[in-house]
């Protein structure tokens, strides 16, 4: 009877913060139907509509001939590029903010993106990884050496990295001056990357151009897994350290106080980011803003508490690239706009609004 | 319990900050860390449980050198609370769970919700504990991550300036509870503080620092007018009211 009561009690303990921390779980649930609800609207529309309940039932295997090409060949895959690209960037911008204490980070504003950009220019121009061809949605680009494109562009990448990693070191090193030297490294690479259009051909040249664009239309299936694959690997190593990105809120020297290798958590996060990054870069080119904005979206739903916002921040990435396609397809219909630049145009002003929040100072 | 032996440390490319410092504690007792400003004082509190890696000297816990240890098995005996404790959008909650965290194997058990419960009562925070720490003052924050440290449930408590930006009922709040603590659960507590009078009041040792080294140990007949001043450079008059050390500056 004692002991019974005594577990009873034990349960009893944290009963408040659980059924706080069950509201959270209730946000998460919800941000996954909104996922699935955007998607079902991304195979929807576009310049042919589609009926909701014929979305359904053709991703069910009822659909018509049309509806098959249209949903299943066409924009399937597009729109499932969309999820796992998003949900990757968002959670990568999230670790980021974590590893680096700077809700400014993210793979675009410290200069992460633009380094992997230059690795596939590189590789597509130089190296000979890619052309332009007619695809089934217009002009695409072939990624016909995507390995050699995806090692290039994590090398770009891993060039910022460590750059960011030891700048990060020096801890006189305000928030502000980490994005800028995120900027520096930005135009550097740009430069690195006009350099090599310069020297280049026009098929190449148009191939590289028309990839920095972002574009969600050109992958394959077998990108799609390997993306999903990296994405997913990523999500259980972040995931596996939620508690340590919880404990490096409180500094570097609390962290290390509850335990946190900081040093080797830093490094090896870091390098997450950037293979993550760098795979989806390589194969969908520069999505701007969305891991930053993902994490300041949900923040105020979840707080600043790894365990549902890395979640959170990778379904409000998927929601925001979908949505940012589906506006790219729809703005002015046939013709299909750059992504990159949808989700800098909604970036840009979220990114305002942090710095004049002065946001980085908490 | 603890026993640091000729602990030298140096920042890099600098002159040594602590130059063979020694100490000895048994549990139970309450340390003040006195000394001016740069005199080695966090930096050494920070050697003690490897947060800083000293250029040489050992740091034994209960026989067990630690510099051998994992930095979570280090966490296990030892908390540590900084000067300023960070601000987040963590709940008071979610902040005093992470002093759970060492003994995590995946995430939190009963057991560990009925000792962070135990520790937010004991630091009185349970009205707060849904509240952001974002949203709390200096003080509140403080006893927060005092909290958090329970929650560590460490033979070693570290606290580096822990009543640096409080008023003074929070002052004696809080160095009231880490002396209570020392007493009652037979922890050492481990205090950097500039507060002489605070100091005196809630400790029972003393390690007096000049210029990276042991200038005076003991209890509290070490503070005295002659080592105030060769410590401090200060002039000052000690004088006894109902039993307490109180120190006044000329």
């Amino acid at each position: 009877m004692d002991l019974l009561l005594e577990k009873k009690t034990i349960e009893a303990h944290g009963e408040g913060y659980r059924a706080f921390i069950r509201k959270k779980r209730i946000f998460l649930l919800l941000l996954f139907f909104m996922t699935l609800g955007v998607f079902v609207v991304a195979l929807a529309f576009g310049s042919s509509t589609v009926p909701f309940d014929r979305v359904i039932a053709t991703l069910l295997g009822y659909g018509d001939a049309k509806e098959e090409i249209v949903v299943m060949n066409l924009r399937l895959p597009r729109a499932t590029t969309a999820v796992v690209a998003g949900f990757g960037l968002g959670i990568v911008g999230c670790a980021m903010q974590g590893i680096l204490r700077n809700p400014l980070a993210s793979a675009s504003t410290i200069g992460v993106s633009q380094g992997a950009a230059f690795g596939a220019a590189f590789a597509i121009i130089v190296l000979g990884g890619g052309l332009m061809s007619a695809g089934t949605s217009g002009v695409q680009l072939n990624l016909n050496n995507p390995i050699l494109i995806m090692v290039c562009a994590f090398l770009g990448s891993m060039i910022s990295t460590v750059f960011i990693v030891l700048l990060s070191k020096f801890k006189s090193m305000s928030a502000g001056t980490l994005i800028l030297a995120g900027v520096a490294l930005s135009s550097l690479f740009s430069a690195g990357t006009t350099l090599l259009e310069y020297f280049a051909d026009d098929v190449r040249v148009a191939a590289v151009v028309y990839w920095t664009f972002g574009d969600l239309g050109s992958t394959f299936w077998k990108d799609i897994l390997l993306i999903s694959v990296v994405v997913l690997l990523a999500s259980i190593y972040f995931g596996i350290n939620r508690w340590n990105y919880n404990a490096l809120q409180g500094g570097e020297d609390t962290a290390k106080g509850l335990g946190v290798n900081t040093r080797r958590i830093l490094i090896n996060s870091m390098v997450v980011c950037a293979i993550t990054a760098s795979v989806i870069v390589s194969h969908i080119g520069i999505i701007n803003f969305v891991g930053l904005i993902a994490p300041h979206m949900v923040k105020r739903f979840v707080g600043s508490d790894y365990r549902y916002l890395l979640p959170a921040s990778g379904l409000a990435g998927a929601v925001l690239l979908l949505l940012s396609d589906t506006v790219a397809r729809l703005a002015v219909a046939p013709i299909v706009l750059p992504i990159g630049a949808i989700t800098s145009v909604l970036g840009a002003p979220v990114f305002l609004w942090i710095i004049f929040k002065g946001r980085w100072n908490k | 319990m603890i026993h640091a032996k000729e602990i030298t440390f140096a920042y890099h490319g600098m002159e040594p900050v602590l130059q063979n410092m020694s100490m000895e504690e048994t549990k139970g007792h309450c340390v003040a860390f006195l000394g001016n400003n740069g005199a080695g004082k966090s930096t050494f509190l920070k050697c003690l449980n490897r947060i800083l890696h000293p250029k040489s000297g050992t740091v034994c816990l209960e026989g067990r050198n630690i510099s051998g240890m994992k930095q979570v098995e280090i966490a296990r005996e030892m908390a540590y609370v900084e000067q300023h404790t960070t601000s987040s959008k963590l709940t008071v909650y979610d902040m005093v769970l992470l002093g759970r965290k060492p003994h995590m194997t995946i995430g939190p058990s009963a057991a560990d919700y009925a000792i962070v419960d135990e520790a937010i009562a004991r630091m009185h925070l349970e009205e707060l504990k849904l509240r952001y720490v974002d949203e709390l003052s200096g003080g509140e924050l403080q006893k927060v991550a005092l909290a958090r440290a329970l929650a560590q449930q460490p033979k070693v408590l570290l606290l580096d300036e822990p009543t640096a930006s409080l008023d003074l009922r929070n002052q004696h709040e809080v160095m009231g509870i880490a002396a209570q603590i020392a007493k009652e659960t037979d922890m050492l507590v481990i205090v950097v503080i500039h507060d002489l009078n605070l100091a005196l009041k809630y400790c029972d040792r003393f390690l007096m620092f000049k210029e990276g080294r042991v200038f005076r140990y003991g209890d509290a007949s070490v503070v005295t007018e002659e080592t105030i001043k060769a410590v401090y450079g200060v002039d000052t008059t000690i004088v006894n009211v109902e039993e307490n050390k109180f120190v006044v500056v000329k």
